[in-house]
């Protein structure tokens, strides 16, 4: 065990294990946006920050990133660590001006209105965090989106833009997306899993006894090969097979 | 097919063969062949010299060679003759039939086609005399000017590969690296970080393999010393990344190049083979039982790429995008192994570290900056081109001394080092010693040794604007800080450039820049401020200017100058009239000046440039 101060309290902690997880387990509170514990931290947000010291001289680091080490000491809100958060906040709100989840949380962290001229202002739903293409390649496997592109011109999208082939229309986007620029709806016997740019539509598989649409073919077909189970298999909802 | 050399003995005959064979005084004709002089043309010099040469049936008699980057671009193609040691520069294709008459055959010197200081009026015959050479310390990028790129006699002649048959017979990878630790040499790709301590901290990283990689990505506009090199002499560049795997124990390496530097990938692809060929590389390397394979990975030309974990990204086959490096490259790099990576000139440096003995790289430079260093002396300088300087130097001397002094006669205003993170540098400072320390000092860094000398007719205002664009398009745009940060900074200062700055604009470019510096994910976004910084820091009184007076104290920003007509001049010759792309010149009759609408007016400076008699003219708004 590793013991290391966070705010002055000293706190053990696990080799291999990061800043926040500690942080996190004590209940000490680090405001975050693309970090997401079941994936592998990413540290593009970095809303995360924390001062570290080493002796007398001290930097900022992404504490869901930074490993811990002996001897190590924290402070999560000093005067420097608030204005790099404040002012990181003020140019995600600049970017996602009217999203509510954005200005929610700025608001929270006292940012009102970003400081930059009305016209810069932009309408984006989509931070960027990555949390969608993250879940889709490490949780679910498929990388049906992804990042492309680089600087300004970053954007979440399906290949090409056009419906991607990899989709299975889980949803695992739109449940992690913490802005809600990605959304799923399950209409008619259809879902629909849209972002602004791109939009993708399954057929939704009708339960033999409840007649109730459930989940969507692609996904059922995905997972009954994956586990090798026989044909027909998903031809009765979960509810159903009770 | 070479023999391979199967021992150091070998290696040291085969020296002596070469020497041997070249004994006998045959004229050289030397014609630069690195990419500036492609620029202007030395290709078809080249072929005019082996036409010309065939033609008279000297072929067996005269040796031409197309060498690496000689480093005066500015006066290329370049062409040295031996015997005789005599330079001429801006050769044309046309003058090959006289020089092979006057100065190959008679050995006589062509007087107009000698270099003639532009300052002094005096013209220099040996390439070392004239003073954009005589001030250099060219122990790395000399060797360019000599050898073929794709001839691996020429390296072996110069003493190539007896600093890796040291290493491999005569030294321990221990020693090795205490050797490059103490030499002081540091990394000159940008942080300056000590080679030796890099080398030796992957070596005692645990995991196997171990790799070693060489950062030929160098993407700064307007630099181009790694890529020179890596062009003009790669056996160096391969004899140091050997040495560095043998001292790290690495059995593959890596040269990381842009794809967009065609001949860069071409010749080291060509070094590459001809070592294997030779056992100088590959399996039981001269004899000595080590085993080292080097693989070239082309770069799809992303600023950030030259990052080490976006280069090691890049290489693994993903996106070029940074990762936090709190767990350092040397202990978890390339597929989460121990990597080492040095750029193209830190590795060219390693050679010569080996043969000369850590003492005699050490008495060059200053305290904390030891050896030279290659600069891409670049923008409003007389004599524009690639200068290697002892560290130290101070920026008046590489500026003046080398490159000539200001163009056009003008004032030189600052000059930016470290490419578009680096800053600008004013004049005030011109005496400071050029070295990894000053530079930070004043704000800026090294960098990749980029150096773009501005005159007074630049504006420093819409030179941070222009940087900021650059690095806007070149992030990675992973984190929050430099990709939005970044394009509301450029936003910011497009606004004033055109205007319509705000007094609180500096105040705020401020409070990002310090969030850049702080909370971003890697260097590219942590130094991205620097151009604003140094100019907010040496010419803050531009910017208030450009926003309380709406004024361009140097006449650049187009939307604060209008363009007028001087009524005493114009003739009304109606040429003006003829090439506004808007119609916003108005003709009213012969001898009578023509009337422009500034309402229409776009700043073009169409006008200005097609009128005869001056009868446009610029002034602030």
């Amino acid at each position: 065990m590793i013991t290391i101060d966070i705010d002055g309290r000293e706190l053990k902690a696990k080799k291999g294990q990061t800043v926040l997880e500690v942080a996190r387990e004590s209940g000490i509170y680090i405001p975050t946006l693309c970090y997401h514990e079941s994936l592998a931290p990413y540290g593009a947000c970095r809303l995360c920050v924390v001062e570290v010291f080493h002796g007398s001289r001290s930097r900022l680091v992404a504490s869901c990133l930074y490993p811990v080490e002996e001897g190590l000491k924290v402070v999560t809100a000093s005067p420097r660590v608030k204005d790099n958060r404040r002012v990181i906040m003020e140019l995600l709100l600049a970017r996602c001006s009217e999203n509510e989840v954005v200005r929610k949380l700025a608001s929270e962290m006292g940012v009102e209105q970003p400081p930059f001229k009305t016209e810069y202002l932009e309408n984006e739903d989509c931070i960027l965090c990555g949390l969608c293409a993250r879940a889709c390649e490490q949780i679910v496997e498929r990388s049906a989106i992804s990042l492309v592109n680089r600087g300004v011109k970053r954007e979440l999208a399906t290949p090409f833009r056009e419906p991607s082939a990899a989709c299975i229309g889980c949803g695992s986007c739109a449940y992690i997306c913490p802005t809600g620029a990605i959304k799923m709806e399950d209409k008619d016997g259809i879902r629909v899993v849209y972002a602004r740019n791109w939009k993708t539509e399954f057929k939704l598989k009708k339960c033999k006894v409840c007649g109730s649409y459930w989940a969507p073919e692609a996904q059922l077909e995905y997972i009954r090969k994956k586990v090798n189970l026989p044909q027909g298999f998903f031809d009765v909802c979960l509810n159903c097979r009770k | 097919m070479v023999a391979k050399l199967k021992s150091k003995q070998d290696l040291e005959k085969l020296k002596k063969e070469i020497a041997a064979k070249r004994e006998m005084e045959k004229p050289l004709i030397m014609a630069c062949n690195g990419t500036g002089c492609h620029a202007s043309g030395c290709v078809a010099v080249t072929a005019a010299f082996r036409e010309e040469i065939g033609k008279r049936g000297l072929a067996d008699k005269v040796d031409i060679k197309a060498s690496g980057c000689h480093g005066f671009c500015e006066q290329g193609p370049v062409v040295v003759i031996q015997p005789g040691d005599i330079f001429y520069h801006q050769v044309k294709a046309d003058d090959v039939p006289q020089i092979v008459d006057e100065t190959v055959i008679k050995g006589s010197v062509i007087d107009r086609l000698l270099y003639v200081d532009p300052a002094t009026g005096k013209k220099y015959v040996h390439p070392s005399e004239v003073p954009f050479y005589q001030r250099q310390r060219r122990i790395v990028f000399g060797n360019n000017g000599k050898i073929s790129p794709d001839n691996i006699e020429d390296y072996i002649a110069l003493g190539g590969y007896s600093a890796l048959a040291k290493v491999l017979f005569d030294k321990s990878p221990q020693q090795v690296i205490e050797e490059i630790k103490k030499s002081g040499l540091r990394g000159r790709g940008g942080a300056g970080f000590p080679a030796g301590r890099k080398w030796e901290s992957c070596r005692n990283a645990p995991g196997e393999p171990k790799y070693v990689i060489a950062n030929c990505d160098e993407g700064d506009p307007g630099v181009y010393a790694n890529r020179s090199l890596l062009e003009g002499n790669p056996h160096s560049v391969l004899e140091g990344l050997i040495i560095c795997a043998y001292a790290v124990g690495s059995h593959q390496g890596y040269i990381y190049v842009r794809n967009e530097y065609p001949l860069a990938v071409k010749n080291a692809g060509i070094a590459i083979k001809q070592a294997e060929q030779m056992g100088l590389l590959g399996r039981n390397i001269l004899g000595s039982g080590f085993d080292f394979k080097i693989t070239i990975n082309r770069g799809g030309g992303a600023f950030v790429c030259g990052e080490s974990s976006a280069l090691m990204a890049s290489l693994e086959g993903k996106v070029g995008e940074p990762r936090a490096k709190y767990i350092h490259t040397v202990e978890k790099g390339l597929w989460d192994k121990p990597s080492n990576l040095n750029n193209v000139e830190t590795l060219a440096n390693v050679p010569l570290i080996i043969n000369n003995g850590a003492d005699w790289f050490r008495a060059v430079g200053t305290e904390g900056s030891k050896g030279t260093k290659i600069f891409s002396l670049v923008g409003k300088v007389n004599n524009s081109g690639l200068a290697e300087v002892p560290m130290g130097m101070t920026l008046r001397e590489v500026i003046y001394g080398i490159g000539g002094g200001i163009k056009n006669g003008k004032k030189f205003k600052g000059v930016q080092t470290g490419g578009p993170s680096g800053g600008v540098i004013p004049e005030s400072m011109l005496d400071m010693p050029v070295d990894f320390d000053e530079l930070t000092k004043a704000g800026s860094m090294m960098g990749s040794g980029g150096m773009i000398v501005m005159d007074e007719d630049t504006c420093m205002v819409d030179t941070a604007r222009y940087f900021l664009s650059f690095l806007e398009e070149e992030s990675c745009g992973k984190c929050v800080p430099c990709r939005e940060g970044i394009k509301r900074m450029r936003q910011i200062l497009n606004d004033i450039t055109e205007g319509k700055g705000e007094e609180r604009d500096i105040e705020l470019l401020e409070r990002i820049s310090a969030v850049l510096g702080d909370a971003s994910l890697c260097a590219l976004g942590m130094t991205a401020a620097n151009p604003v910084l140094t100019t907010l820091r040496y010419f803050r009184d531009e910017y208030e200017a450009h926003i309380r007076e709406k004024r361009c104290p140097a006449g650049v920003c187009k939307a604060l100058l209008q363009y007028y007509i001087i009524d005493e001049k114009c003739v009304g010759c109606r040429l003006c009239e003829k090439a506004c792309p808007v119609e916003a010149i108005t003709f009213k009759g012969k001898k009578k000046p023509v009337v422009l609408d500034q309402e229409k007016c776009i700043k073009c400076g169409i006008c200005k440039d097609v009128c005869n008699l001056e009868a446009v003219g610029v002034k602030p708004r």
